[in-house]
């Protein structure tokens, strides 16, 4: 018989109320799913025309934006609004670069800046259709001149906040011009700039929706006017499920853009936690 | 030499702006962009200052605010109750993340038509569509922040029997106030913003419909007037934000470290 002994200690089986494959979908559907089915009970126990019930509104959908309209009136407003976008992101980042990195030129026009960013961008619709009219250019120069302020101002902060020490090195070691803006500036201040693209992306799509309420043919903003003065309820519904679902989309796509563009930093952020 | 290395930023951007007003009038003046519908700077400041002997205008402004303060206010109370309530509890963020991440994006201008159809053209419908928006703005930061939250320091707060309601106010609460005023300050630009739409679109009350009749009745140099006054307005509300910032978070790194340098 030996001094010690060794003995196997049967830990408790671990409670597992689900299966580990089911966790990660019940997580993600069981809230959607229960509100849903809430609403159908109530819509069904209590009809009422103002709160169609889900299948309702799902139908409305399909019949209202699944044909022809999507590419009369979604396709084109889609258009717009990412034109608008990509220009608001070349103008902000273009120009925030060029005040951003001449510290005359940034404490010369900050204030004005800062001023046409706070003038909230709804109000400039109005004025513009009288200069230019209620055409395709009045809607994209719109959403383009709202969405940029965000862009550009933080575009001006992020480049003026970049390390001394790492543009002095890039000096000394004779970066051209065009070297240090891809190796140094645009990559530091790329996370305010990020920041900033974000902001401008909600501004620019409520500006889109306000730029065709007003005096448009077509467009989600004008389909918005026509149900509204026609009392299509499920029409209406269906149309905050149309913008929520192109809302979920741009944020999709601006996560992916993220993920891409602030790779780097994301690392950074990890590595400094650890 | 100091004082002047200090006052220059300020000189300059004064230098900016009077820049920014000379081209404006010369470029009306000159004829550069439509003189018919862009008045010159002098008529816009000229119609700004009779406005202020305007009550209608200073109702509109008084309009303006209340509705803005009146929804930040509840998005505010909401969003740091069901914030603090969701981030307190890792079940509840667990499940209840996807269906905020499919909420937030929604555009606040698609709920106008039903809004409208279901509270009439009145302050309500502008309230519900001001709400909506700023309160996922002050939502999301509240749960960043309550999540925030450092283990250790929680850890140490259980060990020495500190109860829940002292661990909420010594250490949830402190850890999320910066995230809190963020929220606060994008939530009271977003909340300016969807004001000024819902005079705009629904015709509340305020500065936003005030522009509209003046812009229909062809009064352009009083259009532009109340534009000016809505910036003003923004920035005056960004500005003391930014104060109250400060002096809420005089603590916070963040703002001590900017004191030092």
């Amino acid at each position: 018989m030996s001094v010690s002994e060794t003995r196997l200690i049967k830990l408790p089986p671990k409670k597992t109320r689900f299966p580990k494959w089911l966790r990660l979908p019940l997580e993600w559907f069981a809230l959607p799913i229960l509100i849903v089915a809430a609403w159908t009970l109530i819509s069904t126990i209590a009809p009422n025309p103002r709160f169609p019930a889900p299948a309702q509104i799902g139908q409305s959908f399909a019949t209202n934006w699944l044909n022809d309209t999507f590419f009369s009136d979604v396709l084109p407003s889609l258009g717009r609004l990412g034109l608008s976008i990509v220009l608001a992101i070349l103008i902000g980042v273009g120009l925030g670069v060029l005040v951003g990195s001449n510290r005359w030129l940034r404490e010369l026009l900050e204030p004005i800046f800062e001023f046409f960013r706070a003038i909230p961008p709804p109000m400039i619709v109005p004025l513009l259709i009288m200069v230019i009219g209620g055409g395709d250019g009045m809607k994209i120069f719109v959403i383009t001149l709202g969405s940029m302020w965000p862009i550009l101002l933080n575009t001006i902060e992020g480049v003026r906040a970049v390390d001394s020490v790492q543009k002095e090195t890039a000096r000394s070691f004779q970066l051209t011009g065009p070297e240090r803006l891809t190796f140094i500036t645009l990559p530091s201040a790329s996370p305010q700039i990020m920041a900033g693209i974000r902001q401008a992306l909600s501004v620019a799509l409520i500006l889109m929706v306000i730029s065709e309420m007003v005096l448009a043919s077509s467009g989600l903003g004008y389909r918005i006017e026509v149900f509204k003065q026609n009392y299509e309820y499920a029409a209406m519904w269906s149309i905050i499920v149309l913008l929520g679902l192109i809302g979920v989309l741009l944020a999709v796509l601006f996560q992916i853009a993220e993920r891409i563009v602030l790779n780097w930093y994301r690392g950074l952020k990890e590595a400094e936690r650890a | 030499m100091s004082v002047l290395q200090r006052g220059r930023p300020v000189l300059l951007g004064v230098v900016g702006v009077v820049g920014f007003l000379a081209l404006w009038q010369l470029a009306t003046s000159l004829g550069w962009i439509n003189a018919n519908y862009v008045p010159s700077a002098t008529d816009t400041f000229a119609a700004l200052g009779a406005f202020f002997a305007n009550p209608d205008y200073w109702a509109a402004i008084g309009d303006t605010m209340t509705t803005w303060a009146i929804g930040l206010s509840v998005a505010l109370v909401l969003g740091v109750v069901l914030g603090t309530v969701i981030g307190l509890s890792s079940f509840l963020r667990r499940y209840t993340r996807t269906t905020i991440e499919f909420l937030r994006p929604i555009p606040s201008v698609a709920i106008i038509p039903l809004a409208v159809v279901l509270l009439g053209p009145d302050r309500d419908s502008s309230l519900v569509i001001v709400i909506f928006a700023t309160f996922w703005q002050i939502l999301i930061q509240v749960l960043y922040g309550v999540a925030d939250v450092d283990p250790v320091a929680r850890d140490t707060q259980r060990s020495f029997g500190i109860g829940p309601l002292g661990r909420f106010f010594h250490l949830v609460f402190p850890t999320a106030l910066p995230y809190l005023m963020t929220g606060i300050r994008l939530g009271a630009t977003v909340a300016m913003i969807l004001t000024v739409t819902g005079e705009l679109v629904i015709g509340t009350v305020g500065i936003g419909r005030l522009m509209q009749q003046r812009s229909i009745a062809g009064d352009y140099a009083g259009s532009y007037a109340i534009l000016v006054t809505a910036g003003v307005l923004a920035l005056a509300i960004n500005l003391i934000i930014r104060v109250i910032e400060r002096r809420v978070l005089a603590w916070h790194q963040s703002v001590r470290g900017e004191v030092l340098v």
